[in-house]
């Protein structure tokens, strides 16, 4: 026997006041979406407060499971059985037959756990337990009683059909993306940026995201890099839009124009304002950096003060009190880190001084980027009139 | 707010490929035939009859079956010829790096009786230094001789080196980085007359095809080829393995090529290797020659340029097809992505190796000063290669370079 339904609850949404549905329907639309790639077919409804994934042909468990798993918003995945109302034995008997098939081996304690959602049914709830309690140890001698602490819980609801479910699989909690606007994320190919994206999506952030490729300097294969990393975000986030901004001109100038050592702070500042000029035109209303206070030279107190000086955009930077190890372990766990760590160059790292700056002041990159009045708009214009767009 | 549903009105078109506007003239040069090379027409050919008309498994008792046998035994036979060699000497393999492992562990496991001492050198290529590592951890002892600034081997240090327990010598003919050959004959005589017994492994993948070999000759007792280094298909390759020598099979199943290499033989990869065997040894003179007159002609551009150095030797002092440069100031990735632009390609050391960005172990055996290992471009040909394409390569070399050392780390 298999698993036909599933019913998915969530957490947060659920005290969201009027705008409830608002979130339902986000929710609903991202189960959609995501179910689409998975071989089968299904239908998401929602009906009385509750999310239903319904099969309605052969599909593989655990590719259901996984891609449930990746949507923000869900905070638990219970696969269930539904069986029509036809009476309290044959209630009992489905029950009964439920706990024989999904639990082969029957040593373990339980506990009933009936909800009356209909309240004309004949039986309520406290009966309903008792009963079932009841039966299941009589059927299965091995099976013993526990309220407080059970193996199994197995929830019983008694609506216009039955559901009955035992098996509570954890959801990535947050919430549905698209439900709170859009962020631009500056993508690098690291380890860091993918789980700068990923956490600020799991707060129902959708993401657009820009890569600076900076050609010959940084490859095909460091650019196909970060397009993987995009793709491996959207499990999460739903569609990327990249932007994939040609960085080399503006690199260059600066590298002609200013000292050295301020390279990597001028440079991060034209990323800022090029992502922000990005983000007027897609909607997106802040940035995602993957920053963390003291990492590199680049992420200095004085060196994020001066970067986030060149935007008046929010700037998130949701790893910012993250260790790399912690960033690490996530990005595990969001399955980024092998590609993360391959070794291609990227356009931070190719012109890097011997000794950047660590101290930064505001006013003497401001003097250093005055030098560079000349030409710069022009430049930024062309890098944005030609960003090449790929939705990953 | 962002209204729900917006996903889905939002979806990606499917493609949003960008246009790209070319005003320059530019030609396409392909200079990275050592890591592989396009097939040749013939070898297209017959690798599509094969697939589509002639597709029987060798093994099968009926019609179709022989069919396919048939192309096999010519296969064998074509490329027994040019090594003046016996067919049955023909194994064939999936490619180099198999007939590497082969040639390897399995006279090495066959032979430990006999000792387990192992010569080699310090610039081989992966597929015989990995097999070695792996021996070394089976108990095997690997001495490793080092190269002088022409990338040779020298012959007294291989005499010393040999013990009473060596068993095994494995040099490579060509090598892959900077195209340096080695004294192959020479190098089988010191072992011999030292103990015939020894055997003598050479790589020649990227010796196959350019040189006559000829290993009755010159004391080759077994020699790995690669069908895709010489316009033929990638995946098939062989390993020539005289008759005498103790050796066990790699790989073990349904006993196809007299037991020595198990697995449904791949026909059409056979087949199009000794098409490409054939077509390479026909006016083999000619062709090398004229692939010589290319790399003298290519080295002496190369040294019209400032900060320029040239690694290989010219004219039948090295490989024909091989020109190693470095480029001082430049790395040598940067350079390899400009010149990609251009629509040149060539590799940065070694292609097999360049996924791992450690420094070459050739470049640096032959004594490439550090601040250009970094720095160094190989630049090799095939029978397709032009010399307008040279031009056009300096060309652009000329253009890039002084941009490209303007900039710099640091």
């Amino acid at each position: 026997m298999q698993y036909q339904s599933f019913l998915i609850k969530y957490a947060e949404i659920g005290v969201k006041g009027k705008n409830r549905y608002l979130f339902e329907d986000a929710l609903v639309t991202q189960i959609r979406h995501s179910l689409k790639r998975v071989d089968g077919d299904f239908i998401v409804s929602k009906e009385s407060g509750r999310i239903y994934v319904n099969a309605e042909s052969e599909y593989d468990f655990d590719e259901v499971i996984e891609a449930l798993k990746c949507i923000f918003g869900i905070a638990a995945i219970c696969p269930m059985i539904q069986v029509e109302d036809n009476g309290y034995e044959d209630l009992k008997k489905q029950v009964q037959s439920y706990v024989d098939e999904f639990y082969e081996d029957k040593n373990f304690t339980f506990k009933v756990n009936a909800r009356r959602g209909n309240k004309k049914y004949p039986v309520n709830s406290e009966q309903i337990n008792r009963d079932l309690g009841e039966l299941i140890l009589h059927a299965f001698p091995e099976t013993k009683v526990d309220v407080h602490k059970p193996d199994v819980m197995l929830h019983v609801e008694v609506r216009n059909k039955i559901n009955i479910y035992s098996h509570v699989i954890p959801g990535p909690g947050g919430m549905p993306v698209g439900t709170n606007g859009k962020a631009m994320l500056l993508l690098s190919g690291g380890i860091d940026s993918p789980v700068a994206g990923y956490m600020i999506a799991k707060r129902g952030v959708k993401i657009d995201a820009v890569y600076f490729h900076a050609p010959p300097y940084t490859s095909e294969r460091a650019k196909q890099k970060v397009v993987d990393l995009a793709k491996l975000v959207s499990k999460y986030s739903g569609p990327i839009r990249l932007h994939i901004v040609n960085f080399t001109d503006i690199q260059l100038y600066i590298y002609d124009k200013c000292p050295h050592e301020e390279l990597t702070i001028i440079m991060r500042r034209y990323m800022m304002r090029i992502a922000e000029r990005l983000s007027e035109e897609s909607g997106a209303m802040a940035l995602i950096t993957g920053e963390s206070i003291g990492q590199v030279a680049s992420q200095t107190m004085q060196s994020l003060a001066a970067t986030d000086a060149a935007t008046t955009m929010p700037v998130f930077r949701p790893v910012i009190g993250f260790d790399k190890q912690e960033i690490v372990d996530v990005s595990e766990k969001i399955g980024t880190y092998e590609t993360s760590v391959l070794p291609f160059e990227d356009c931070c790292t190719i012109f890097v001084a011997k000794h950047p700056v660590t101290k930064p002041s505001l006013k003497m990159i401001e003097r250093s980027e005055e030098k560079l009045e000349e030409k710069i708009d022009e430049l930024v214009e062309t890098a944005i009139s030609t960003v090449e767009k790929v939705w990953c | 707010m962002t209204e729900p549903g917006e996903q889905l009105t939002d979806i990606p078109p499917k493609s949003m490929d960008r246009e790209e506007e070319r005003n320059e003239p530019y030609m396409e040069a392909y200079f990275d035939n050592s890591a592989t090379t396009r097939v040749l027409e013939p070898v297209r050919d017959i690798v599509v009859k094969i697939m589509t008309e002639d597709y029987g498994n060798p093994s099968a008792k009926h019609k179709k079956g022989m069919e396919a046998e048939r192309y096999i035994k010519e296969a064998a036979e074509i490329i027994a010829g040019t090594l003046k060699v016996a067919p049955k000497e023909i194994v064939f393999t999936s490619g180099g790096s198999e007939s590497n492992n082969m040639a390897l562990i399995e006279t090495a496991m066959a032979n430990k009786r006999a000792g387990n001492h192992i010569i080699s050198t310090g610039i081989e290529h992966a597929s015989v230094y990995n097999p070695l590592a792996f021996l070394e951890e089976q108990g095997f002892l690997v001495t490793y001789l080092p190269v002088d600034a022409q990338g040779h081997i020298r012959l007294d240090e291989l005499e010393a080196a040999i013990r009473p327990e060596t068993i095994l010598v494995s040099i490579m003919y060509v090598n892959n980085e900077i195209g340096a050959v080695e004294p192959i004959e020479a190098i089988s005589k010191v072992i011999k007359k030292k103990n015939p017994s020894i055997l003598f492994h050479v790589d020649a993948i990227q010796a196959y095809g350019k040189f006559v070999i000829r290993p009755k000759r010159q004391g080759i007792d077994l020699l790995s080829v690669s069908a895709h280094k010489i316009h033929g298909p990638k995946g098939v390759g062989f390993l020539y393995i005289d008759q005498r020598v103790k050796i066990r099979p790699l790989i073990y199943g349904g006993g196809q090529q007299r037991g020595m290499r198990s697995g449904t033989e791949n026909v059409p990869g056979i087949a199009g290797m000794g098409v490409a065997a054939n077509m390479m040894y026909t006016d083999h003179g000619e062709k090398m020659r004229s692939m010589i007159t290319l790399k003298d002609y290519m080295i002496d551009r190369l040294s019209e340029i400032d900060g320029v150095t040239v690694n290989s030797l010219p004219g039948d002092l090295s490989a024909p097809q091989i020109v190693s440069a470095s480029f001082l100031g430049i790395r040598s990735e940067v350079l390899l992505h400009a010149l990609e632009d251009k629509e040149i390609y060539v590799s940065s050391g070694s292609a097999c190796s360049s996924n791992h960005p450690a420094v070459s172990g050739t470049l640096k055996g032959i004594g490439v000063k550090p601040e250009l290992l970094d720095s160094t471009l190989r630049f090799s040909f095939g029978v397709y290669n032009t010399k307008e394409e040279v031009d056009y390569c300096i060309d652009v070399l000329k253009e890039l370079l002084p941009v490209l050392r303007r900039y710099q780390r640091g």
